[in-house]
């Protein structure tokens, strides 16, 4: 047994970091590991670092055991899983002073490879699976699961919150519990026995995580899909939507397939590509199903023209982007939030659309309801921009609940006998003064039929090439997006209501950005903060960028795309915009965003110590 | 497109169908395309076969992508929606459209351009997909809102108004869609009306995905010497192979079956298509003999019409394929989608 550090007790507070090989299996012990220290009542988040791979390369898996509940990524490693030869001496510098690094000493380890400041323990997993199991597939997947056993030893896990999960997982494969518990087993029991178990990085039981669940935002997306009452999904698989649209699938296979007859009431189009995936939306949407497409950045970029007619014919759409890093193919598994300027005009000519910002997997879920509600009222294009961090890391968020008493808000559609007693229906007349025109659905009636088209219309419908005739719908299409602006979620607000500084910022930077203000708070530096949750811009970022002297605006591209729309949507003076943006396809932590305040902050000081001067 | 409203006066001894309604009411707008053009003859034959099936204008829906062709869902059948979207998209908001309500009859009208150049990857994966629709190619060979560029239909060595000769090898829809797996092919041509009504009254009827190439000449850019999709050369290397007639369900008992001649049809719901080979050597129900016979003729440079291809559509039909719901996804109540609040709590324990 090594000596053992004098290292400080970190009870409940630590990060863990698995340094795999992608395809070997390593997913399910990670999750084994994050759900049973979640059912041991203390707060989890875990994120994926994974390549554009399916087999063979580097993959990590980040585990935060935080008390507190914070949800951003840490920044900092603790104790290190080294499974991957190829990235060990990487994963050996990662290690911050005084932690630990655990790897499989089967095979001797290059002293080049010694660190002082940490310390290192020896588990031969391989050699234990090799004594133990047969075939070397299975040897290689219970390598894996047995560490999670390794683990629940030196972090102190109750081995009966494992099994339990192991059971509940293997359910209907007895032989495979069978075989991941006694993996579990040998590496608990070895570490027992060699191993200063428990470390001072250790769990202890909480009661935190009662009312919460550990959810991934694509999961919880196709929930809301389902509860919207969406019937018509079609994509082209992209990563990191995919798994959007897998979800809704399964979910739907679920609910949605009567019994008797295995009769679907769901309709689900893989499409040859994006550009088929929204006009199939399109068309389903303007015959009056709710129908989605989930895809990122490049998808987005395929769409375009349709997007346009979407916009333009006024056909209501939702599309959820989960953002990854551009441009061009750039990295597919990393995350940015990268196309807000993409997707706010997205298409030729003068467009604007409605964008839906969820900070995590929990807002997924009830803005994709929102997304449907609010493209049917506005029959225009709906955009929900998650991103890969939301979209495809565990978060643990409150459990999603259903409101018994929704209705899905239809938006204004005229039916038979209401067209009726029209003396002619006109598709695109201004009738209520809030922008938005009535439809009908096709097989209604023939006083209800209209024609749909891209080209030049006037409100009655009809072609038209009239100067005066074309304005008037355009300027009504900006009317009903100023109508939007009311409609969209309200932006949320903290603070102390300073009128000094305040940051303004989107989406999954909410976690980082929280923690990072209880820090800034603890050493006397409060700031007002403004979420905004969609766009067009509602009065309260106004009132915001009006009482605030500085402000911060955070997000997650090179561009400041956030600060642009700022600029561009709001009468603020971009002087008082100042950017702390964060790009490396990486999740944002608090350390940067502590660090990205303290030094913007500080240049103004200096800045008006220079003026006074 | 411009839609000027045609005068509704109708002669009151009009025929009138078994919905009570004359010609004039399967009528749209006033047509903008140039005089003689063959997409207005189209247009006709559309207005006639709705009429002749009794079609409730409701239960039509039109699409369209962009393109002369594309114009043509403006003129027939006001009383039904219709859509014109993006340059050759027209199949896959005919697809979505189709998903969210199986029960209405959907057309699509394309061209040689929006379906072949632009549209062609769109066109492949709606026959594969079988989605249950008339899609009616008006095929000119030529690019005329742009004024006169070749498409992907015109001939090698067909002779452009400028006098330049196309180079490139054809994408012949009939081959295309026949390689595809379609199962209700044909090929006519707008100046021949007798056979374009039935097979579009077929077309319609077909379950699954039923497509029509046909050749209508373009009067401005590619009526010339030295065109092949020219009115003169396509009356005159013109080849029905298959006639089609189109019997109703109701009409059904009336219908005389010659013995030999004629092959019977049924449609999936209930009405038939009658089939005379004019060629004893065609095989329409023949897949792969129908294609090696029309790549010949083409050979030859004869166009084969008539009802081409025709084979069981039902069983590959996207619905059937999915299982939908015989209710259309459109009218199904929200609580028939919604797995409603409690089912949502039980969930939530693989989450934990």
């Amino acid at each position: 047994m090594p000596a053992a550090q004098p290292t400080q007790e970190r009870l409940n507070d630590f990060v863990i970091k698995f340094a795999n090989v992608n395809g070997t299996g390593s997913a399910s012990a990670n999750t084994l590991v994050m759900k049973a220290i979640f059912r041991s009542g203390v707060p989890v988040v875990g994120k994926n670092y994974f390549p554009s791979n399916i087999q063979g390369l580097p993959t990590w898996y980040e585990i935060r055991v935080c008390a507190d509940g914070h949800q951003a990524r840490a920044g900092r490693v603790d104790l290190m899983l080294a499974m991957n030869i190829e990235t060990y001496a990487r994963d050996v510098r990662e290690v911050a002073p005084g932690g630990y690094l655990v790897y499989d000493s089967t095979w001797p380890r290059s002293s080049l490879l010694e660190r002082h400041d940490i310390q290192v323990l020896g588990v031969p997993l391989a050699r234990l699976c090799n004594e133990n199991f047969d075939g070397v597939r299975n040897r290689i997947l219970m390598k894996n699961i047995c560490y999670a056993g390794v683990l629940a030893a030196l972090i102190d896990i109750d081995l009966g919150l494992v099994r339990a999960l192991v059971t509940e997982q293997y359910a209907k494969k007895p032989k495979l519990a069978d075989a991941n518990l006694k993996a579990i087993e040998l590496g608990y029991a070895y570490a027992k026995e060699h191993l200063p178990c428990p470390l001072p990085l250790r769990i202890e039981r909480l009661d935190r995580t009662a009312g919460q669940v550990l959810i991934d935002g694509n999961t919880a997306a196709a929930l809301g899909c389902v509860y919207a009452g969406a019937t018509v999904g079609a994509w082209y698989p992209i990563t990191p939507s995919t798994s959007l649209m897998d979800a809704f699938r399964g979910f739907c296979e679920r609910y949605r397939v009567e019994p008797a007859t295995g009769e679907r009431r769901y309709v689900v189009l893989q499409a040859e590509d994006e550009l088929a995936a929204i006009g199939i939306v399109i068309g389903a949407s303007w015959n009056g199903a709710r129908a989605f497409t989930p895809t990122s950045g490049p998808g987005i970029s395929l769409m375009n023209e349709f997007i346009g007619l979407a916009y333009y014919a006024e056909v209501p759409c939702v599309i959820f982007d989960v953002q990854r890093v551009g441009p061009s193919t750039g990295m597919p598994t990393r995350t940015q939030q990268c196309d807000l300027l993409l997707c706010a005009y997205a298409s030729h000519g003068d467009t604007r659309h409605v964008l839906l910002f969820p900070a995590d997997p929990g807002e997924c879920f009830t803005m994709a309801a929102t997304a449907f509600d609010l493209a049917e009222r506005l029959q225009t294009p709906v955009f929900v921009l998650s991103d890969l961090d939301i979209g495809m890391n565990d978060w643990m968020v409150p459990e999603l609940r259903w409101d018994a008493g929704y209705q899905p808000d239809r938006g204004k559609v005229l039916g038979a006998a209401e067209v009726e007693k029209l003396e002619k229906f006109h598709r695109y007349l201004d009738r209520d003064g809030d922008g938005i025109p009535y439809r009908t659905l096709p097989g209604v009636s023939p006083k209800a039929a209209y024609f749909t088209r891209g080209s030049g219309h006037n409100q009655y419908g009809a072609y038209t090439e009239d100067s005066a005739e074309y304005q008037q719908v355009l300027d009504r299409l900006k009317r009903k997006f100023a109508t939007a602006a009311t409609l969209v979620p309200r932006a949320v607000l903290t603070g102390p209501g300073t009128r000094e500084a305040g940051i303004i910022s989107l989406g999954s930077c909410d976690g980082p950005i929280r923690e990072a203000l209880g820090r800034l708070a603890a050493d006397g530096l409060e700031l007002d903060y403004l979420r905004v949750r969609g766009f067009p811009f509602g009065a309260e970022v106004e009132a915001f960028v009006a009482a605030h002297r500085t402000i911060l605006v955070i997000e997650q591209n090179r561009d400041a795309q956030l600060k642009s729309l700022l600029t561009l949507e709001t009468s603020v003076d971009k002087q008082r915009l100042h950017s702390i943006l964060h790009y490396d396809g990486l999740p944002l932590t608090a350390d940067f965003v502590v660090a990205g305040v303290r030094s913007v902050l500080a240049g103004k000081a200096r800045r008006s110590a220079a003026a006074a001067v | 497109m411009t839609s000027i409203v045609k005068p509704r006066i109708a002669h009151p001894s009009l025929p009138k169908n078994e919905l009570g309604m004359t010609r004039r009411q399967y009528e749209g707008a006033m047509s903008t395309l140039c005089a003689g053009c063959g997409h207005d003859s189209v247009t006709a034959a559309l207005v006639e076969a709705c009429w002749g099936l009794s079609l409730r204008p409701e239960q039509l829906v039109k699409l369209s992508g962009i393109g002369c062709s594309s114009k043509t869902t403006a003129y027939f059948v006001g009383g039904a929606h219709g859509f014109n979207g993006v340059h050759g998209r027209m199949p896959s908001v005919a697809t979505g459209a189709n998903a969210a309500n199986r029960e209405l009859v959907y057309v699509g009208v394309s061209g040689d351009g929006d379906s072949l150049s632009i549209g062609l990857g769109q066109l492949a994966h709606a026959i594969r997909r079988n989605v249950n629709m008339l899609y009616i190619i008006e095929n000119n060979g030529v690019y005329g809102l742009t004024k006169g560029q070749f498409s992907a239909s015109a001939d090698v060595g067909t002779k452009s108004k400028k006098g330049d000769a196309n180079t490139q090898t054809p994408v012949d829809p009939v081959l295309l869609a026949l390689t595809l797996g379609a199962t209700f092919v044909a090929r006519s041509f707008s100046g021949d009306k007798r056979q374009l009504v039935p097979l579009i009254q077929a077309g319609m009827r077909h379950q699954g995905f039923a497509i029509i190439d046909v050749l209508s000449p373009c009067v401005t850019f590619n009526d010339h010497e030295g065109s092949t999709k020219s009115y003169a050369f396509t009356r005159e290397h013109y080849h029905p192979a298959v006639e089609a007639d189109f019997v109703p369900r109701a009409a059904e008992i009336a219908v005389d079956y010659a013995e030999g001649a004629s092959t019977v049809v049924d449609l999936h719901d209930g009405s038939r298509v009658r089939l005379r080979k004019l060629d004893p050597d065609y095989d329409p129900s023949d897949r792969a003999a129908a294609y090696a016979y029309i790549e010949r003729r083409l050979r030859d440079g004869e166009y084969v019409t008539g009802l081409i291809h025709v084979g069981d559509g039902a069983a590959s039909e996207l619905h059937a394929v999915n299982q939908t719901s015989t209710t259309p996804l459109n009218r199904l109540p929200y609580e028939a989608l919604s797995p409603g609040p409690e089912a949502l709590g039980r969930l939530m324990a693989r989450f934990r």
